[in-house]
């Protein structure tokens, strides 16, 4: 078996946090190799290193995987954290979707110019007092059991314990009326090798400073 | 076992037509409730049926299904489209998702203010012919089989001819440099499940007209 999964990408969340989440929360040590001028990015480019010249890229097993979703659904199948049959494995993949449309709307808000940004909470607030938070305490009050599907901790609990920090920094009080997904986000937090990665000095990126965002954009032109 | 999948979503391709393809493909046949006015969506969602009150949904061995992903990799798990270990299952995801990458921009093309469209369009057909398109030719031609992954059919290759009609509906000439692509564009089309779906009179729908982006506006209140 190869050594540790190398991720390639900024010195940032974007879209290579959920990777970071799922495989710290499967105890997966990992190494990271950060994207800081745009001749790094050019490197990976010209190296054919990039499927569709983007990141994220992890080196995993050989393997130079792009493409979030691919990189997510490998992880998770490797360490268990997919569910036990395909029916297990279509919730997962309903409730996993359900976090990253949310999550996508919450990732973009920094790239907002400041005058379009309250336009763009408060739907976002809508949705996420009104659509995906009560969705997922659904599930949990239909089963009553500790993790969204079989009884087992899977990806779909790490997607949505990040999402519910992500929620809390943007409005804490956006949690208030949700007891079951408060109850989760403590029992998963719990978990060692979570309770390890949320404490600081870890590999988890801070929130996205706009300050950062700026100088990123001016370097690789977007 | 359950019956035909059933399929709720408007008369249009929109991001249920994925799907309709994947089905095809596999020979499975399914049927097709269509939401027609806002009230349908409305019954859909006060029933329960939808969790996070969005179609496409696809009522499928007992279990309603919404999230286009989840249900695109069950159909794949269940007809065998998915690779025979985790790491075809990889390399089908990753080809699937550049797929989808570039498939979101074209549909989300009619949706653009006319102002930006041009401008729209000509990044769109530059995606496909320096980012997308030599991509897929690049895999094709390092291995030589006629699919994608694993020297089988899999969910890879029939999002990936989808997509080819698609582009060659935008601009015909941007297959011109892609042998291997209009090889397998060729070949998947000639599968008798696909011969058959590509036909009239099968349940593959049409491009979106300006009638049917009225309507699907109208339905699901976009403006």
């Amino acid at each position: 078996m190869a050594g540790k999964p190398i991720l390639h990408y900024f010195n940032g969340r974007g879209r290579m946090e959920c990777i970071r989440w799922l495989l710290a929360a499967a105890g997966v040590e990992f190494e990271e190799k950060f994207i800081e001028k745009p001749e790094d990015l050019d490197k990976l480019k010209n190296d054919g290193s990039l499927m569709f010249q983007q990141v994220p890229m992890v080196e995993i097993d050989g393997m130079k995987l792009v493409q979030t979703r691919a990189i997510l659904n490998y992880i998770a199948t490797k360490y268990n954290l997919y569910g036990k049959d395909m029916k297990e494995r279509a919730l997962i993949d309903m409730y996993s979707e359900g976090v990253a449309d949310l999550g996508e709307m919450i990732m973009h808000l920094p790239l907002c110019p400041p005058a379009e940004k309250d336009a763009k909470l408060t739907p976002i607030r809508e949705k996420t007092t009104n659509r995906y938070l009560p969705a997922f305490e659904n599930v949990l009050k239909s089963h009553g059991q500790d993790y969204l599907v079989g009884n087992k901790l899977s990806r779909a609990d790490i997607h949505l314990v990040e999402l519910l920090y992500y929620v809390e920094e943007l409005d804490p009080s956006l949690l208030a009326n949700f007891p079951l997904l408060k109850a989760l986000k403590a029992r998963v937090s719990s978990l060692p090798a979570v309770k390890k990665f949320l404490q600081p000095g870890s590999q988890r990126k801070p929130p996205t400073d706009e300050k950062k965002i700026e100088e990123a954009r001016k370097a690789f032109k977007f």
